[in-house]
Formats: structure tokens, C-alpha cells, sequence
């Protein structure tokens, strides 16, 4: 418990040194005005503005102006739209987590066996063919395989659609295009591209886990015991090559939101990715801001929560970091 | 009655061969893997083309004068309109492609190797500082580094350019951003399981000077798994610069990437005319595999457990 | 008839650098009640010996040649499904490092009710009273929580003492132990010999102790087989060994024991090391050390009343003389 709420607290703090940066990132790369305000905007507006956020008063007191305001949810209006920034980047959230997970969960399911099965067999055809399948797959990059998976399979053989999100359906309140048949059409495609990286990060990574765990002494021990093999696998061998993966997943899962921006960009799937690419050609400033804060919160809770998962799984570190 | 402590009739013990040097090993080792020596061969063909280009290629395509839309989204292997052969077919400018990838190729290469190797070399004496120093140097730079690889690079990357704008020496300056972090800690990781070897400990009992210790000894030990890192890192770099011109942040259009390319190529997908992607993307995706795959022979090898 | 019986066992390992012939021609055997020294260098092909018992010999290695009889079935190629329902129930096996016996991410009742599991029904709670029951009985106090710990959570000791436990928990005939104490403080060896001792008389199971250290072999072992460089040099009672050793390399062995009546004396060494498995001489295999060398000792040697060394009967009586 005390570790749980020392965690949350580096939390905090981390966040705060975050909105930190980035404020003095703005002010350091040009004039606020410039950047939180429209230029199109009225002189009147201006004057109006300029007073609301602070932009007269000294540098601390900006800051603390602004930090007021994240609180608040309150970072302008997009220029382009014309509504604010916040409510954009919410609206567009679920889109981008739905594809996130997907993906995960492609990565997971398949990654772990495969390269379990490689990791147990190593030097069969199959094991070899999914080791250089998983070079291919981080070595290529992230747009050109969407463009291929476009190409070869809603173009020339018509399986899934070109682009976009489809139907959205309601399953226990939430509302996601999983629960459809033609959400799900839609998604495969920028799942299975947002997917293939971290598919093969997992493979390897199951992989070497799998190869290291099986030369140890307790497998060995196990097998001593007379444990039949399927237990010795899934139990022993599984649960101590779980913890890496784990870690990679969970701060993976950042990354997926991130190269999201590209499967988004790609597949038109309106999710925040899209926008932030959309907002950067734009110089929607606000709303570039507004994504950088919410990033920030996500990592910073993603990390919170892989640190959690990861005591969970490995008993040696939630009993010994209570100590620490 | 014999004396069991003294052998008379024992054999002198065979003197064991001398070491061979770690480098020729490590040369040795590499040449085992097929699959290494074939990414080698690969890596050395494409740098060759790409370093040749204004040679090799039938055309300068950034030249603009020696486009013409005529011949513009020929297949592969069409003749145009003034008679030359386009091997890889043409884009939608009348660009040949082959000369458009081997030019492009060259940019990739060069961006790729400068950012990466001066962000080697900060992240390196950073680390390597911050592991010898210690105290508050240390902890100061390390959480710098945390905070940095907390993000992933292509945001970090967006937002830098975003800011920035485009252009050759920004795309490079956001490499080099991005990628320090990953040199540093790797830098300092090794910097501090040698720094409390004994020879470090003999130099300091010398007297030898600070900056001695730290680059005449210390330096020339953390090397070898700071070249792995290098390797996997060009490649990341490369493949990070083109997706960046892919998304139009990247290198402006008068210095056209791979990336480019691809982006540009990317309309003509719907209607069938896939070379004008295809081929800039397989390229890349022959530079990236190539690097990797010497990289990764090269990780093992250092390694020696990991030795098949 | 023997509870086992090694018989010639040749187990050989195929490795790029050429075959190791690890084991070359070993034969011993335990009876019922029976505690049986194995006593060796690293290297001597001891422990390999256990493992081709156990049917744990894996690739590049494989039992070529000899056999294997457990209560007088020959298990030496047994499949692997049935050596499985072997392994575990009545044969067992303890090994040296007891930090990795253990699998650190399981439970340690999780690790004990699945031995039982594996080879017979039993309900949960029965199972879990029965493991519970037998960590008491190898000493290890208040139970019922150490069962729900984690084996980090104990001393090497300890952890040992679960590895003897879940060892029992089927009621092996035949326990082989591969050097359970070498890792461990000389006090807590002293405590796990005098568990074992008391373990193997009560419950009768027959004992294969694989040691490197002879000191830890007298006043518990019945039987002594010496191993060096995969074969086996002389085999005798304990005691018989200790006063009379017959082989050159027991002599060695049993001289190079500090004891009380060499205080202040130079110990004795036996020079040199033993020969590299790839390249063991044709003759006598100790030869290069051996005090006692002559030219017949170049010619392969046999065991002869349990005893490989053809002088063995002219070799001057053994004393424990001083240097």
C-alpha cells in the first residue's frame, strides 16, 4: 500500500514537471500570443484573450495562469475548428484506444506462442521462418506496410475495406466499433498494421525469454519431479517469461498511441492521431498543446500501472519494494 | 616408498595456445552466420549504389529541367516518350524511379548516419560522465534520460518539427534528440559495470589524470556494445526520417526521401500503379533489413554466450 | 536383487567439438536401505550417472550403451511418458544449487502439491495437509505459512529442505542426491546429513550421494564408489576405503583429508588435473599423476576386485605418514 501511494505521489510530481516543460516549450520557441492565439482573430479578441490567459503578467504567473487553466480543461479554442481543443481530442479518443487495444491484443495472442514455440524448437523451419518474420516485422516500416496491406488486400483482393471507421456498437455502456461485425471489417487492416511492430518485438522477445527460462535448474527440477511436459510449459516456463513482456507491453501501449499517428494517417481512421498530424500541417497550436498534456497524462498513468502489474506478477519485487 | 606430494613420474602439463585477439574472434564469429554475411553483402551493395548515384544513374531527378510529365506513371520496364527505358517505371512527375531511389537512398543513408553518430557521440560522453562522476552529475543525467525514452520518438520527433519546421538540418537536429537518450544510458549502464573493474583501479593508483582514465581506458571498453546500439539505431534513424517525410514533416520536396516517395506514390496505390510505392518502400526495406541483420549477427557475437 | 543396478552405463554427449564420453563404462548398485557414496571431481562424470538414471539427459548427450535396472526393470531407453510416471514417485532426485531448484515465481505449496498431482488423486486438502506434514518432518518450523511463501523468502538451508521434501512426497524407493550440500555452510551440511540419515532409516528408501568432498562420506555412507574421468576406480565399504585405499587416486583422495593426526603436517596433493574429456590417454587415465606410474600403465585398464589399477596388490600399504 505505502508503495502505491508513494508511486501515485512521483506521479504527480512527474506530471507536473511535464506541464512545466512544456509551457516554458512554448514561451521558449516563440511569442505565446502567436501561438495560443488565432492570428486571425480580432484585435478585440486579442486584447480579450491576451488578458484571460495572463499573457501580460510575468513569466511564474503565466505559468500558474496556465496551469489553472489545464486543470480546468480550458486550452483555448482550435483554430480550425473552432471549438475547444480539450473536447476535440476527447471526442476522438475512444477511436485511437479501441485501435491501441486491438492491437495489443494481436500482439499478445500471437506473439506470445509463436515465440514461446521458437524459444522451445529452436533450429525447425517453423522456428526460423518466424525469427525472420519477426526481423522483417521492426524492420519495416510502420507506412510502407500499411500501404502494402492496402494494396494487397482491400485493393487487389477486396477482403476489408480501403479506409475509415465503420459502425459503432454499445456493449456494457461502452460504445466501440468492436461490437459490430462491420467495425470489426474495418479495424483489421490498421490493427494488423499497428500490430506487426510490437508482434514482433513480443516474438522476440518470448523467444530469448523462453530459451534463457528452459536452461534453469528449477525446469530441470520440475521435470525431475515427473511434471508432464504441457504443465512444465505453461505454468513454470510461461509464468517467469510473462514479467519482460509485460514491462514491454504496458509501455508499448504508449507507443502504440503514438504510431497510431501513422495507421491514422494512412487508414483516415478519425482518432487522435490523426488530428494531431492534421493539427501540426495546420499550426492548430492549441490543440498540438492540448495533445501533448493528454499524452502526458496517459504515459504517466500507463507507467503507474504497468509499475502495479508488474509487482503483481513477480512476488519477488512486491515484497521486497515495500522494504525499499 | 613413494611420497604421494611428489610426482616423479608425472607429465609436464601442455602448454595452452595463446588467446587469439578478441577482433579477429570477433571476425571469426561473425563469418559463421550465412544470414549475416548475406545482410553484409546487402548493406555493402546499397551504400555502393547509393554513394555512385550521380554516376549510375540515367537521370538527376531533382533536376527539374530533365523531367518530363510526358513520361509520367510509366510501368516498369515502358519506354518514354524521349526514348530512354524506365527500368522501375516513372512517378507522377516523369521521375525514374531507379534514379529517385538511388538519390534517395543517399539522403536517407546520410541523414541516418550523421544524426545517429552525433547523437553516439553526446549520448556517449554524457553517460560516460555521468557514470564516472557520479552524484548529483549522475542523477541529474539519468533522469533527463528517464524522462526523455518515457516518450516515443516519433511524438517527440512531431512535435520537434512541428515547432521547427522542415528542413535537412532540423529533421537531423530531431534525430539527434531523439536518439541521444538510448546512447546515453547504454553508455552509462556500461560505463558503470567497468568502472569498478581493476584495471580502472590501476590507472587511478597511477595517478594518470581524470580525463586520461576516462578516455583512454574507460572509453575504448564500453565500445563494443555501443557499436550493437549504433546499429540498431541507424536503422531506427532511417527508418524514423522516412516516415516523417511520409507524413510531410520531414525533408521538404526539394530534397525528396524515400519517404517522399512512398508518400507521394501513395495515391496511385487505388489505381493500380503500385511501383511508384512499391519500389522507393522496398529499398528502405532492403537498407533496414540489411543493417539489421548484421547488427543483430553482431549483438550475438559480442555476446558469447549467445553464440549458436 | 539390487534396487539399482548400473550396469556398463555409457552415456556420451555429441558436441560440435567432438563426442565426450562422459560416463565410460560405469557400473555400481544401491540395495534397499542402502546409502551409496559417489565420490568425485568435477568433470568425473558423476552427476552425469544420476541424470541417465533419472532419464534427464538431454541434447547433445544421449545413453549410448550399457543398462539401467530399477527394481529389476531395465530403464535405461524407457519412452518419455514412462520414465515420467518413474521420475518424481519412486525415483527422486535432489539437486546442488537449491537458489534455482526452485521456480522463484510459484508458490512453494504450488510446487509441492503438484509432485503429488503428477502421479497420483489425491483431493487438494489432502494434499496440501500431506505436503504440509513432510515440511515438518525435514525441520522446517511453522509450516503452514512457509508453505504460502515464496522460495526466495528462505535461506539456502531451507530451501534445500523443501527440495528433500518434495523429494519424499511420493515415497521414493530410490532418492539420487547430486551434491545437495556443496552450496551450502558447513553447519547446515552437518544438519541435512543428519536429516537424511534419519529420513533414509526410517522410511528405507535406498540413497545415491554424489559428492565431491570426501570428508562429508564418512559415518554415513555404507558404500563408496570413486569416479574420476568417467569410469569408476575402486569401489569398497566406507570404511574399508578410508583405512585401506587401493587405487593411487583414492589414496590421494583419502591423504589429502586434513584430519587430526596430521596437525601441523603439509597436506598432500595429488599434482596436475584431471585429463580434458576429449582427450583422455588411451592407458590408465590417472597415469599423468600417478605417483606409482610404470610402462604397463599405458595398457586400458579393468577393474580387478573392484579396484582399476593392476599394481593395486604391490602398491606399498597405506599410512598416514606425514610428509
Amino acid at each position: 500500500m505505502v508503495y502505491v501511494i508513494r508511486r501515485l505521489l512521483q506521479a504527480v510530481f512527474l506530471a507536473l514537471v511535464m506541464s512545466f516543460l512544456v509551457f516554458t516549450g512554448i514561451f521558449a520557441v516563440g511569442n505565446p500570443v502567436d501561438i495560443l492565439i488565432d492570428p486571425e482573430a480580432t484585435q478585440a479578441e486579442r486584447v480579450r484573450l491576451i488578458a484571460q490567459l495572463g499573457l501580460d503578467r510575468p513569466f511564474h504567473e503565466q505559468y500558474f495562469v496556465f496551469l489553472g487553466n489545464v486543470l480546468q480543461g480550458d486550452f483555448g479554442n482550435s483554430f480550425v475548428y473552432n471549438r475547444p481543443a480539450l473536447g476535440l481530442i476527447l471526442e476522438r479518443m475512444p477511436a485511437t484506444l479501441e485501435l491501441a487495444f486491438a492491437a495489443i491484443v494481436i500482439a499478445v495472442v500471437l506473439g506470445i506462442p509463436l515465440g514461446m514455440y521458437a524459444g522451445l524448437r529452436p533450429g525447425t523451419a517453423g522456428s526460423q521462418t518466424v525469427m525472420a518474420g519477426s526481423i522483417l516485422g521492426f524492420s519495416v516500416p510502420n507506412f510502407w506496410q500499411a500501404i502494402m496491406l492496402i494494396m494487397i488486400f482491400a485493393v487487389m483482393l477486396g477482403w476489408f475495406p480501403v479506409s475509415g471507421r465503420g459502425q459503432v456498437g454499445e456493449f456494457m455502456g461502452i460504445r466501440s466499433s468492436l461490437f459490430t461485425v462491420n467495425g470489426l471489417q474495418h479495424m483489421a487492416l490498421p490493427a494488423i498494421n499497428l500490430a506487426i511492430g510490437h508482434l514482433a518485438l513480443v516474438i522476440r522477445l518470448a523467444r530469448s525469454g523462453t530459451q534463457e527460462v528452459k536452461a534453469q535448474d528449477f525446469i530441470r527440477f520440475a521435470r525431475a519431479k515427473g511434471l508432464s511436459e504441457p504443465r512444465i510449459v505453461l505454468v513454470h516456463l510461461l509464468r517467469n517469461i510473462l514479467i519482460p513482456i509485460v514491462t514491454l507491453v504496458g509501455m508499448s501501449f504508449g507507443g502504440l498511441i503514438a504510431f497510431a499517428v501513422v495507421t491514422e494517417s494512412i487508414f483516415a481512421w478519425p482518432g487522435m492521431g490523426k488530428l494531431i498530424i492534421d493539427s501540426i500541417r495546420q499550426l492548430d497550436r492549441p490543440v498540438v498543446v492540448a495533445y501533448l498534456i493528454v499524452i502526458v497524462v496517459i504515459f504517466i498513468i500507463l507507467n503507474l500501472l504497468v509499475d502495479l502489474l508488474y509487482s503483481l506478477i513477480d512476488p519477488r519485487i512486491r515484497l521486497d519494494g515495500a522494504k525499499q | 616408498m613413494s611420497d604421494i606430494s611428489v610426482p616423479p613420474a608425472a607429465q609436464p602439463l601442455e602448454p595452452t595456445p595463446p588467446p587469439e585477439r578478441p577482433v579477429w574472434r570477433i571476425i571469426r564469429d561473425f563469418r559463421r552466420s550465412p544470414l549475416a554475411l548475406f545482410g553484409l553483402a546487402l548493406l555493402v551493395v546499397i551504400v555502393a549504389a547509393a554513394f555512385l548515384a550521380p554516376w549510375i544513374t540515367p537521370q538527376n531527378p531533382y533536376d527539374l529541367r530533365s523531367l518530363s510529365i510526358m513520361d509520367s506513371r510509366l510501368a516498369p520496364g515502358e519506354v518514354g516518350f524521349s526514348g530512354t527505358s524506365f527500368w522501375l517505371g516513372t512517378d507522377g512527375q516523369g521521375r525514374d524511379m531507379f534514379s529517385a531511389i538511388l538519390y534517395g537512398l543517399r539522403i536517407s543513408l546520410m541523414v541516418g548516419v550523421i544524426a545517429c553518430t552525433s547523437a553516439l557521440i553526446l549520448g556517449l560522453t554524457l553517460g560516460l560522465v555521468a557514470a564516472y562522476f557520479g552524484g548529483r552529475i549522475d542523477t541529474l543525467v539519468m533522469r533527463l534520460v528517464d524522462l526523455h525514452l518515457s516518450f516515443p520518438p516519433i511524438l517527440v520527433a512531431l512535435i520537434l518539427l512541428a515547432i521547427l519546421g522542415r528542413g535537412l538540418e532540423n529533421i537531423i537536429f530531431a534525430l539527434i534528440i531523439v536518439q541521444w537518450a538510448t546512447f546515453a544510458r547504454m553508455a552509462r549502464a556500461t560505463a558503470l559495470s567497468e568502472r569498478g573493474r581493476e584495471y580502472i583501479e590501476a590507472a587511478q593508483s597511477l595517478g594518470l589524470s581524470r580525463t586520461r582514465i576516462l578516455f583512454g581506458h574507460l572509453l575504448p571498453n564500453c565500445l563494443p556494445p555501443m557499436m550493437v546500439l549504433y546499429t540498431v539505431e541507424i536503422a531506427s534513424a532511417i527508418a524514423l526520417e522516412a516516415t516523417l517525410s511520409f507524413l510531410g514533416v520531414g525533408l521538404p520536396a526539394t530534397q525528396p526521401s524515400l519517404g517522399l516517395l512512398i508518400a507521394n506514390g501513395f495515391q496511385f496505390v487505388l489505381s493500380g500503379q503500385y511501383w511508384i510505392s512499391v519500389f522507393p518502400g522496398i529499398a528502405l526495406l532492403l537498407l533496414i533489413v540489411a543493417i539489421n541483420l548484421v547488427g543483430d549477427r553482431l549483438r550475438d557475437v559480442l555476446n558469447p554466450r549467445n553464440i549458436t | 536383487m539390487s534396487l539399482l543396478e548400473i550396469n556398463n552405463l555409457q552415456t556420451h554427449f555429441f558436441t560440435s567439438g567432438g563426442v565426450v564420453k562422459a560416463v565410460d563404462g560405469v557400473s555400481y548398485h544401491v540395495d534397499r536401505g542402502e546409502v551409496l557414496a559417489v565420490v568425485g571431481e568435477s568433470g568425473s562424470g558423476k552427476s552425469v550417472t544420476g541424470l541417465s538414471v533419472m532419464g534427464l539427459i538431454e541434447e547433445p548427450g544421449r545413453v549410448v550403451g550399457g543398462s539401467i535396472r530399477f527394481d529389476g526393470r531395465e530403464i535405461a531407453n524407457l519412452p518419455a511418458h514412462e520414465m515420467r510416471k518413474l521420475r518424481g514417485a519412486r525415483i527422486a532426485m535432489i539437486f546442488q544449487d537449491p537458489m534455482m531448484t526452485l521456480n522463484p515465481v510459484l508458490r512453494v505449496d504450488t510446487q509441492m502439491v503438484e509432485t503429488i498431482h503428477a502421479h497420483r488423486e489425491m483431493s487438494k486438502s489432502a494434499a496440501w495437509a500431506l505436503c504440509r506434514d513432510t515440511l515438518g518432518r525435514v525441520g522446517i518450523p511453522a509450516p503452514d505459512e512457509r508453505m504460502r511463501a515464496f522460495p526466495h523468502q528462505f535461506s539456502g538451508g531451507m530451501r534445500q529442505r523443501v527440495a528433500i521434501a518434495i523429494a519424499l512426497l511420493n515415497k521414493p524407493d530410490l532418492i539420487i542426491a547430486d551434491e545437495p550440500t556443496t552450496a551450502l555452510d558447513v553447519t547446515i551440511q552437518a544438519q541435512i546429513l543428519h536429516l537424511m540419515q534419519g529420513l533414509v532409516e526410517e522410511d528405507g528408501t535406498g540413497l545415491v550421494w554424489i559428492t565431491h568432498d570426501l570428508s562429508v562420506v564418512a559415518g554415513f555412507a555404507d558404500r563408496v564408489a570413486v569416479m574420476y574421468a568417467g569410469e569408476i576406480v575402486e569401489q569398497a565399504t566406507t570404511d574399508g576405503l578410508i583405512e585401506a585405499p587401493q587405487h593411487p587416486y583414492s589414496r590421494g583422495l583419502i591423504g589429502s583429508v586434513p584430519s587430526r593426526n596430521r596437525r601441523g603436517a603439509r597436506l598432500a596433493q595429488i599434482p596436475g588435473g584431471a585429463p580434458p574429456a576429449l582427450n583422455r590417454p588411451q592407458g590408465c587415465r590417472f597415469a599423468p599423476r600417478c605417483a606409482y606410474r610404470l610402462a604397463g600403465c599405458d595398457a586400458p585398464q579393468t577393474l580387478r576386485n573392484n579396484v582399476r589399477c593392476w599394481r593395486a596388490d604391490e602398491l606399498p600399504a597405506f599410512e598416514e605418514v606425514p610428509a
